[in-house]
């Protein structure tokens, strides 16, 4: 006899896409959380919104050419991950000018492709605005595949992104190879990016990197915490939000994200409650504590 | 009694940037136990000497020998530690703890993958011990003081047992007796373990009570001596232009 489906979870897993939505989401939710701490503190968050924007000319292409749109638009956001960091080191730009420049040219080489193609529909729209709900199972695992390579790159390479994030010119004097890190970081976030577009769509992708980052940053005293609160509020903010969506029919990329909003309004509220001199409890080593210590 | 091991060789260097000439000419040696003090006035190349010293700049003319090697081709970086001037200016935030960062020093002297093992534990907490920080080492390091952060950066720097230190003014804004108490265990390190320190500094007290040589620079060596040497330099006197007044005996 089939076991019956008493629970709200049990209704809810028993259809086959949203096993592969929260399959899919909470992979692609946590690789941008831990990618994002390390583009956070190196303040290049707005690294995550200009890719974005880039890939939507990546998927204008691919739609152009009749070439899977999300393959498009990972070869061109890693080429404009590349020459956003060409056009820093060479043109002496600004982060933010660079990525400023090469994403809305990206925006807009996706506008004229789209215009000239005849595309402004239902597809285009589920880039722009995310649809996990309609992944597919060669998607979940070409996420699982992309996701497993981003992850391996930063578990391999963790202690030399962890120094250059702190201190890029001592890492450099360490024999840390500065340049060529940049470029796997750089490369690394543009594939998150077109991984992050499935679930939450090219508007709202910068938003999973960045929020469960900074709220994780609010509360951590190491740099694996920080990656591991990270992570568990962005796995956390994909379950809730999916589950939300379901009972709710709310869109599931809004409801992500704002989940994620709402966490963060929380752990920095913790912060301020762990500062504060009345009704707070004093955080180890915070200025109150320093003073104890005659330093 | 260290004095006979040329660490640092720096030959005719000089050094321009969109076209202003930073610096001209530049040739000195850094010798095992050497503590030499760099001073010079604000904008005088100081900062960008040891930069190029350490390979993060190119000089436009001359070339950098470190241990033997041209810097370009040098790999032996676990010989040598840095402590930037921005360590100062440290993001209070940042979510490393003390252990994290002094580990951080140990990848100059690994290959490929570069990961901090259970061994490596053991040279963490000789650093930490050595700056007397062992007992913060699990605080995140932005809610030490300045003094306490820049003995963590020091532990960074020393935590693979370098041959030479290079310091750029790494108590500014630190306060009076901690500063005091960072340069005394600079000093002990050098006599102690022979380490040689470069260190860049405005502090007239430190090159009165602690180096035994002196380079002063405004983008041209004016001086490179001895501290006894460096006290009765006129050429010094000069270029101190009255602003300073030394007094040249140790304790």
């Amino acid at each position: 006899m089939p076991p019956s489906l008493n629970s709200p979870m049990d209704i809810l897993l028993s259809y086959a896409f949203m096993q592969r939505a929260f399959l899919a989401g909470f992979l692609i939710s946590l690789t941008c959380a831990i990618l994002g701490v390390f583009l956070v503190l190196r303040r290049d968050a707005m690294i995550g919104h200009g890719l974005a924007h880039v890939t939507f000319g990546g998927v204008a292409l691919g739609i152009f050419l009749y070439v899977a749109p999300i393959l498009m638009a990972l070869g061109v956001a890693v080429v404009s991950a590349l020459g956003i960091l060409k056009l820093k080191e060479r043109a002496g730009l600004y982060g933010d000018t660079a990525i400023g420049i090469i994403s809305s040219l990206g925006m807009a080489l996706g506008i004229i492709l789209v215009s000239a193609a005849g595309s402004y529909n239902v597809d285009l729209f589920g880039y722009l605005f995310g649809n996990i709900l309609a992944i597919d199972p060669v998607e979940v695992w070409m996420s699982f595949i992309l996701a497993l390579a981003v992850l391996s790159a930063v578990a391999i390479f963790y202690q030399e992104f962890v120094f250059l994030t702190f201190d890029s010119e001592s890492a450099k004097v360490s024999g840390v190879r500065v340049k060529r890190l940049d470029a796997l970081m750089g490369m690394l976030t543009a594939v998150t990016v077109v991984l992050g577009m499935k679930v939450v769509g090219i508007l709202l992708v910068s938003a999973l990197l960045v929020i469960p980052a900074a709220a994780s940053l609010q509360v951590a005293r190491s740099f694996k915490e920080a990656m591991l609160i990270s992570a568990a509020l962005a796995g956390m903010a994909a379950f809730c939000g999916l589950v939300a969506a379901f009972y709710l029919d709310w869109p599931s990329s809004g409801t992500i994200v704002s989940i994620s909003g709402v966490f963060f309004l929380i752990f920095y509220l913790i912060r301020l409650r762990c500062k504060s001199p009345k009704g707070g409890q004093n955080v180890p080593g915070s200025p109150t504590d320093l003073i104890k210590l005659g330093e | 009694m260290f004095n006979n091991d040329p660490l640092i060789f720096v030959e005719n260097v000089s050094f321009g940037f969109q076209g202003l000439e930073v610096l001209r000419g530049v040739s000195f040696v850094l010798y095992r136990g050497d503590f030499m003090a760099l001073i010079g006035p604000n904008g005088s190349g100081k900062t960008t000497l040891i930069r190029i010293i350490l390979g993060i700049l190119k000089p436009s003319h001359g070339r950098v020998v470190l241990m033997g090697q041209e810097v370009d081709q040098f790999n032996q970086w676990q010989r040598i530690g840095y402590v930037p001037q921005k360590a100062t200016h440290l993001d209070p935030y940042f979510p490393a703890s003390v252990r994290e960062v002094v580990a951080l020093g140990l990848l100059s002297g690994k290959r490929f993958p570069r990961l901090i093992t259970h061994q490596d534990e053991a040279a963490i907490e000789r650093a930490l011990e050595q700056v007397d920080m062992k007992q913060l080492k699990n605080r995140r390091i932005g809610e030490l003081s300045g003094g306490q952060q820049q003995r963590v950066f020091i532990a960074r720097a020393i935590v693979n047992g370098p041959d030479v230190l290079f310091l750029d003014e790494p108590t500014a804004g630190v306060d009076a007796e901690t500063h005091a108490r960072f340069y005394d265990m600079l000093a002990e390190l050098n006599r102690n373990k022979g380490l040689a320190i470069a260190l860049i500094t405005h502090d007239f007290g430190i090159i009165t009570k602690h180096v035994n040589k002196v380079a002063c620079l405004n983008q041209r060596l004016f001086f490179h001596g001895t501290h006894e040497e460096f006290c009765s330099s006129e050429v010094v006197q000069e270029l101190l232009r009255g602003e300073h007044h030394l007094v040249c005996h140790r304790h």
